[in-house]
């Protein structure tokens, strides 16, 4: 409270009769998604913001107690919307985890792949959007034109733009086929130097820098305090990420760096996101390069993943197992236990806490919402700055209010 | 899945511990009063500084589950990457635990969201409202025993028109 005091120079600023209540959204523009914050105004100046959230509640968390691991695939597309791939990916490494399955190692880079273009495509709306929020409206567009690519590869890759739903129980949807690869190359090819496009058109733009720097400053230990993950925490000089501390799936094999900045301000996020987009391309290379042959899906004898069509009407495991796992009192067992695994999603730490009780639906699915907890540091960074700071800092958090709510 | 010497001086400073592993991931049930010391110490003197998660699992029809709530707080030690899950089992007489926002700020809106969805009270936190759901919800809707419908809740909710608004 100290250091807004100072800002206000009064005792307690909130309780001054002179301020102005603004509500900010529900519905607003700059929001992107329906979320509302009640800002107290001294002038321009924000003295309090209050986050007043739940409007896209739709408790994704209890329908995880009524369908089962592979079903709710489509609900996780529904969370992170901008990037359903990472948590689709998210789910399924979590099932995985508490179900004791081993993925082929083709699945693990598949997975990779599909994760790292979710990241540029999250990247690239956030950072896009934050422009567009700040008046680079060109800026946007550039990114939104990378994006589309994206969607097309996702398009051919398994059917779906936006809800994707790729990933399965022990395997994914569809082989990635050379077709995909080679629109996944023609994408890479052409992705840096749109990012250089991009940079050049604001990194150096007076007002776009006015507006970035020195505005929501988080530091190094306020970002741990506030239990902030992924570029909010790397911005501020938090070098965690998950891919580099626990590796799962196959980022072991990978050559990449970290990227970090030491500032913790609106245009630090935006750097390091920048810089993230340039490694994922470099992972998607290394990947689709290094692509292991074999199955995509563990075998029929797990029992754990459908098999495809041919081995259903040609082998009688096949048959058997496509009964098991599709009747409605049969399904695959997972343990009587409790497991919790992350990955590093676009937009921090994305986990799930799974209890499994011995059926094929989770006895209670728990999301770690990376934005639920970001948002949360909103109006400590926001105390103090003008209303206009409001959309910058909410830009560079990235909040997305489906998986803010869930 | 920690360091032995970390699990064993853990161990002998606190009592009424239980420890178990599953699929790499270390775990510790604490009962209620040792909770926030243990809590404490992992934080000062193990740095397990990062709170990744706090979450809350209603057992009510859980098999072999003796009590009715555990809490889940999962830890991480940012410097030798280990992970550490801290639970905390209650019963339905007496829902409250010792707030973690003293140590950590980002534990606000980790506490409000499970005294949202399961009513349990936070002991310190100072705002505990609910956060998801509107002020007038009385429920508490991932207890086991709430429906997944809902029990109409929705539908009574005030509609405000133009004039009232």
């Amino acid at each position: 409270m100290a250091s807004l005091s100072e800002t206000v120079g009064v005792a307690d600023p909130t309780e001054q009769d002179y301020l102005w209540t603004l509500n900010f959204g529900p519905q607003h523009p700059a929001t992107h998604t329906t979320l509302r914050i009640v800002l107290k105004l001294d002038g321009e100046r924000v003295v309090d913001a209050i986050p007043d959230i739940g409007y896209l509640h739709s408790g994704f968390e209890k329908i995880g107690e009524h369908l089962d691991y592979n079903q709710y695939v489509t609900v996780t597309d529904r969370m992170n919307y901008i990037s359903p791939m990472a948590n689709n990916v998210a789910w399924h490494h979590a099932v995985e985890t508490l179900a004791g399955i081993e993925i082929t190692p083709r699945c693990k880079y598949v997975r990779v792949i599909v994760a790292e273009l979710a990241r540029i495509s999250d990247h690239l709306l956030s950072t896009g959007a934050m422009g567009l929020d700040v008046g680079a409206f060109t800026f946007f567009l550039y990114a939104f034109y990378m994006r589309e690519k994206i969607y097309d590869i996702f398009e051919t890759l398994c059917g779906a733009r936006f809800t994707n739903s790729y990933t399965r129980v022990g395997g994914v949807m569809h082989d990635i086929t050379p077709l995909v690869i080679e629109k996944i190359r023609s994408f890479l090819d052409e992705a840096p130097k749109t990012f250089g496009d991009m940079q050049r058109l604001v990194n150096r733009n007076r007002i776009f820098i006015d507006r970035m720097k020195g505005v929501g400053v988080l530091t190094q230990e306020e970002a741990v305090r506030y239990c902030a993950t992924g570029p909010v925490a790397r911005a501020s000089g938090v070098t965690r990420d998950l891919r580099k501390d626990e590796p799962y799936l196959a980022y072991e094999d990978f050559d990449f760096d970290v990227c970090c900045a030491r500032a913790g301000d609106c245009f630090a996020r935006y750097y390091v996101r920048m810089a993230e987009m340039l490694e994922s391309v470099s992972i998607v290379q290394q990947a689709l390069e290094n692509l292991p042959a074999g199955p995509i899906d563990v075998g029929p004898e797990d029992r754990m993943a459908l098999p495809t069509k041919e081995q259903v009407y040609q082998t009688i495991e096949g048959t058997i197992t496509h009964f098991e796992l599709t009747m409605s009192n049969r399904g695959f067992e997972v343990p009587n236990d409790e497991s919790y695994a992350a990955i590093e999603s676009p937009n921090g730490e994305l986990g799930f806490y799974l209890v499994g009780d011995g059926s094929d639906v989770a006895y209670r699915a728990r999301c770690r919402p990376p934005s639920f907890i970001h948002f949360s540091v909103f109006p400590y960074l926001i105390r103090g700055h003008t209303l206009s700071d409001v959309v910058a800092v909410l830009g560079s958090l990235n909040i997305i209010a489906a998986e803010l709510d869930r | 899945m920690i360091r032995p010497d970390v699990l064993d001086a853990m161990q002998d400073r606190f009592d009424g511990l239980q420890m178990s592993e599953f699929r790499g991931q270390s775990r510790v049930v604490v009962p209620r009063d040792g909770f926030l010391s243990l809590i404490h110490w992992l934080r000062d003197e193990q740095a397990f500084t990062c709170l990744a998660d706090i979450t809350c699992v209603d057992y009510q029809a859980y098999r072999d589950a003796r009590n009715r709530f555990g809490l889940v707080y999962l830890l991480s030690n940012l410097d030798t990457n280990e992970r550490l899950t801290v639970r905390v089992m209650l019963d339905e007489d007496d829902l409250v635990v010792p707030s973690l926002v003293p140590l950590w700020e980002g534990a606000d809106w980790l506490e409000r969201e499970v005294w949202d969805m399961f009513g349990v009270r936070f002991d310190g936190h100072p705002d505990l409202r609910r956060i998801l759901l509107p002020e007038a919800f009385t429920a508490f809707p991932l207890r086991k025993d709430y429906p997944m419908q809902g029990r109409g809740e929705r539908h009574n909710f005030p509609v405000i028109n133009r004039d009232q608004a």
